[in-house]
């Protein structure tokens, strides 16, 4: 009985055959997900490339009929505008280059200023919303609802038009220690350094190097034999004493320049623009309601076993506070706080509505104002916030990698 | 020798009722008794006289500033100015169709809120379809006989409204795209959503209104005019939509793995997947994050005072500089600042209430 299946490949001497293999079930061209994936990113780049391509050509087109021209040259022309405030020498005369320096420097300044303030307020509040006492928890959570809830430009706008344009005129300024408080700003006697200075500046870093060696060794020594030593008393003492002997001993070469009225302001000394001052209560505020959240968060984050072992141990609360809790709340906190830091930073382009001379207002408001070249600035300054925004996502990843590691 | 149980003694009168509460919280330790002092006496001897200056010795009806008699808040100023505050400039005969619009928004999203309405999924899609067209026929008119309103017009708290809901609405579909382009694994399609949610995040609201303002209409062929409201509406909804996809991308994250491989398993392709099993499950997910977005964005409007549109903060300052009544600035932003806190306070909590009934351990598990 032959049988009668087909055996095209049926080795006669019998024994294991290598049968063809069946014809794979190819799907159809359209189907294939390869082949879609790859003609849907073809067609979505041939889109983009035809979107981009259109937006160009209108844009030089319209650029040629208003008479405006493209390209960077115009940041080497001269500016023809004063700047009410900048760290750097400015004048009419620099140039436009210049005044995008100049906003720069003015930013990053009311960036750190409100970053301090901010964090430390927001510190403070976030503990103390977990506090034990009843009325400091509600003030806290109080503070932190309100002013969480209602607009920056609102709470900018209250601070520079309802409480600091109606300081004094100069003539009748509010006056401590020599520093005077109007309308016009905050003026204070500005340090002169002399001959000798340079040393007390020295006398400072030599402290500041020691008093971290010192903290190197002191925990060095803590863990061989258990012994503490004041660290921080030690190091203030440092920090603090130093640069004030080498002073006192280099004969107080410090000159201060008080300013005195003359006219109907004030010469001398520093002044400090009140909407740099407005800029900075109202940033401060709002940023430290955020963090005050954050902060607490983070310290919620602690497993609670932890606080009670460390009662069991014997630790009083302000020690489990600062020992157990806050370095592993940090863990939690870090991340939200540096994008706290990063809202900050710009939100502090709402300057542009009070006139504080920030990169906002003075370079993608005046410049462009003045030559038309729009593209051009506002790429600049979108520039720069992008890449401090990107800086912040490389440093958050990379703390986020670190922290990772050191857990089991 | 018998062991007789004494009766139970109640527990000493000092540590329970009031004065026991008092002892807890407010007066446990020597040096909390001092801070309790120390703000009780600053919060009493700020809170008392603000209290009188708001309520008690202010000025509520009146006709001009000579109303504003008794030495307390002038909320006359308010009271006159009421109209512009929440319409703008709005034609006052016209002042109808905005409300009736704000009614049909207000009712839509109180049906959506309270629980035992039926019909939520009707609601919700007319709410986000084809109420914006009957609304924008409604506030601009021109059709069915009703009079034409120039968008310039628009202001105070309509305004506010209608770029805050504008905005939330037309980045909801945008930053859908946005988020599910980003868990592509297409890298073409995943790195342009990655540059573009990444730069519309970086810059600040302001470059992006004056980039809207002042480069939208070179982008564009000569002799198409651009409203100015509509230039600031498509900056917001840019700016906005990459931060709904990153919102949008946690709750699609929060969704189990099993539920992907299972469509898989079950044959659904990418589109049938997305829209029939993940995005259900996922916007259950993501209402809380799309609430505080919204809360942020509405407080974000107010920037658009920048570019020129009077939004309410602008009325405020407006209404600031008007010579009848200067002097009484702190009452306007006083009223602007409620007005901004009474709507973001609310949507908090009921983003906070949202949390704790969604939160049904949704996605802890494999």
């Amino acid at each position: 009985m032959s049988s009668d299946i087909s055996n095209s490949d049926h080795n006669p001497e019998g024994g294991s055959v290598k049968q063809k293999a069946p014809p794979l079930n190819k799907p159809k061209f359209w189907n294939d997900p390869k082949k879609r994936s790859l003609l849907f990113q073809v067609l979505l780049l041939t889109g983009l490339g035809f979107v981009f391509y259109s937006i160009i050509n209108n844009t030089l087109t319209n650029l040629e009929q208003r008479g405006i021209t493209t390209g960077f040259d115009f940041l080497t022309r001269e500016a023809g505008f004063g700047i009410a405030m900048s760290l750097v020498d400015y004048s009419e005369a620099s140039s436009y280059g210049m005044t995008f320096v100049v906003g720069l420097l003015n930013t990053i300044l009311i960036a750190a200023m409100g970053i301090v303030a901010a964090t430390i307020l927001g510190f403070i509040l976030g503990i103390a919303r977990l506090s034990d006492n009843w009325l400091i928890a509600k003030f806290s959570a109080l503070y932190i609802e309100i002013f969480r809830n209602i607009p920056l430009l609102l709470q900018i706008f209250f601070w520079y038009y309802a409480v600091l344009r109606t300081l004094p005129h100069p003539r009748q300024s509010m006056e401590f220690f020599g520093a005077y408080l109007n309308n016009r700003g905050f003026i204070f006697p500005a340090p002169v350094p002399q001959d000798g200075f340079g040393l007390v500046v020295f006398g400072f870093f030599a402290a500041l190097f020691g008093s971290w060696l010192i903290s190197r060794w002191s925990r060095k020594r803590q863990e061989l034999t258990g012994q503490q030593f004041p660290v921080f008393w030690v190091s203030f003492g440092l920090i603090v004493g130093v640069p004030l002997l080498l002073f006192m001993f280099g004969g107080m070469p410090l000159g201060l320049d008080h300013p005195e009225l003359k006219g109907f302001n004030f010469k001398g000394g520093v002044t400090v623009i009140p909407e740099l001052i407005a800029l900075w209560f109202a940033l401060s505020i709002y940023t430290a309601a955020f963090i005050a959240e954050t902060v607490r968060a983070g310290i919620l984050a602690v497993s609670h076993g932890q606080t009670e072992a460390s009662t069991a141990l014997g630790m009083s609360k302000a020690k489990t506070l600062r020992l157990i809790i806050i370095p592993q709340a940090l863990r939690v906190v870090i991340p939200p706080l540096t994008s706290q830091y990063l809202n900050l930073t710009k939100n502090s382009s709402l300057a542009t509505a009070i006139g504080y001379p920030d990169l906002v207002n003075v370079f993608a408001g005046t410049t462009l104002n003045q030559t038309g070249q729009a593209i051009e600035v506002i790429a600049m300054t979108m520039a720069v916030y992008l890449t401090l925004s990107l800086l912040t996502s490389f440093f958050m990843n990379w703390y986020n990698a670190r922290i990772q590691l050191s857990e089991r | 020798m018998k062991y007789e149980l004494q009766p139970t003694l109640p527990p000493p009168s000092n540590m329970i009722g009031i004065i026991g509460w008092l002892r807890k919280h407010l007066f446990n330790g020597p040096l909390n008794s001092i801070a309790t002092i120390v703000i009780g006496y600053f919060l009493i001897s700020f809170l008392v006289p603000t209290i009188q200056w708001i309520f008690f010795t202010s000025d509520w009806v009146g006709d001009s500033r000579d109303a504003c008699t008794s030495g307390g808040a002038c909320w006359v100023f308010i009271n006159n100015r009421l109209d512009q505050f929440l319409y703008g400039f709005y034609p006052e005969a016209e002042h109808w169709r905005v409300q009736t619009a704000f009614i049909l928004l207000i009712g839509s999203i109180i049906w959506l809120v309270v629980p035992p309405t039926p019909k939520k999924g009707l609601v919700a899609t007319l709410l986000l379809v084809v109420y914006p067209v009957v609304a924008y026929f409604l506030l601009y008119g021109d059709v069915f006989g009703l009079k034409k309103v120039e968008t310039h017009l628009w202001g105070g708290l309509s305004l506010t409204l209608v770029l805050a809901v504008v905005g939330i609405v037309a980045s909801l579909p945008l930053g859908i795209l946005l988020a599910l382009g980003r868990q592509s694994e297409m890298p073409i399609v995943k790195s342009v959503c990655v540059i573009f949610i990444e730069i519309w995040r970086g810059v600040p609201l302001i470059t992006v209104l004056f980039m809207a303002s002042v480069m939208l209409p070179l982008f564009f062929p000569e002799g198409m005019s651009f409203d100015k409201l509509l230039r600031a509406l498509i900056g917001i909804t840019l700016f906005q939509s990459a931060y709904m996809a990153e919102v949008i991308r946690g709750g699609l994250q929060a969704i189990p793995k099993g539920q992907y491989e299972a469509a898989d398993a079950l044959g659904l392709g990418y589109w049938q997947k997305m829209i029939l099993i993940i995005m259900p499950q996922a916007l259950k997910l993501m209402i809380p994050g799309i609430v505080n977005t919204f809360i942020a964005l509405f407080k974000d409007t107010s920037l658009v005072l920048i570019i020129g549109l009077f939004d309410v903060l602008a009325i405020g300052q407006a209404a600031n500089q008007d010579p009848d009544w200067i002097g009484y600035s702190t009452e306007s932003y006083l009223f602007v600042a409620l007005l901004f806190w009474v709507f973001c306070f609310s949507m908090s909590r009921y983003s906070q209430h949202l949390e704790k009934s969604l939160n049904t351990g949704h996605g802890s598990r494999a």
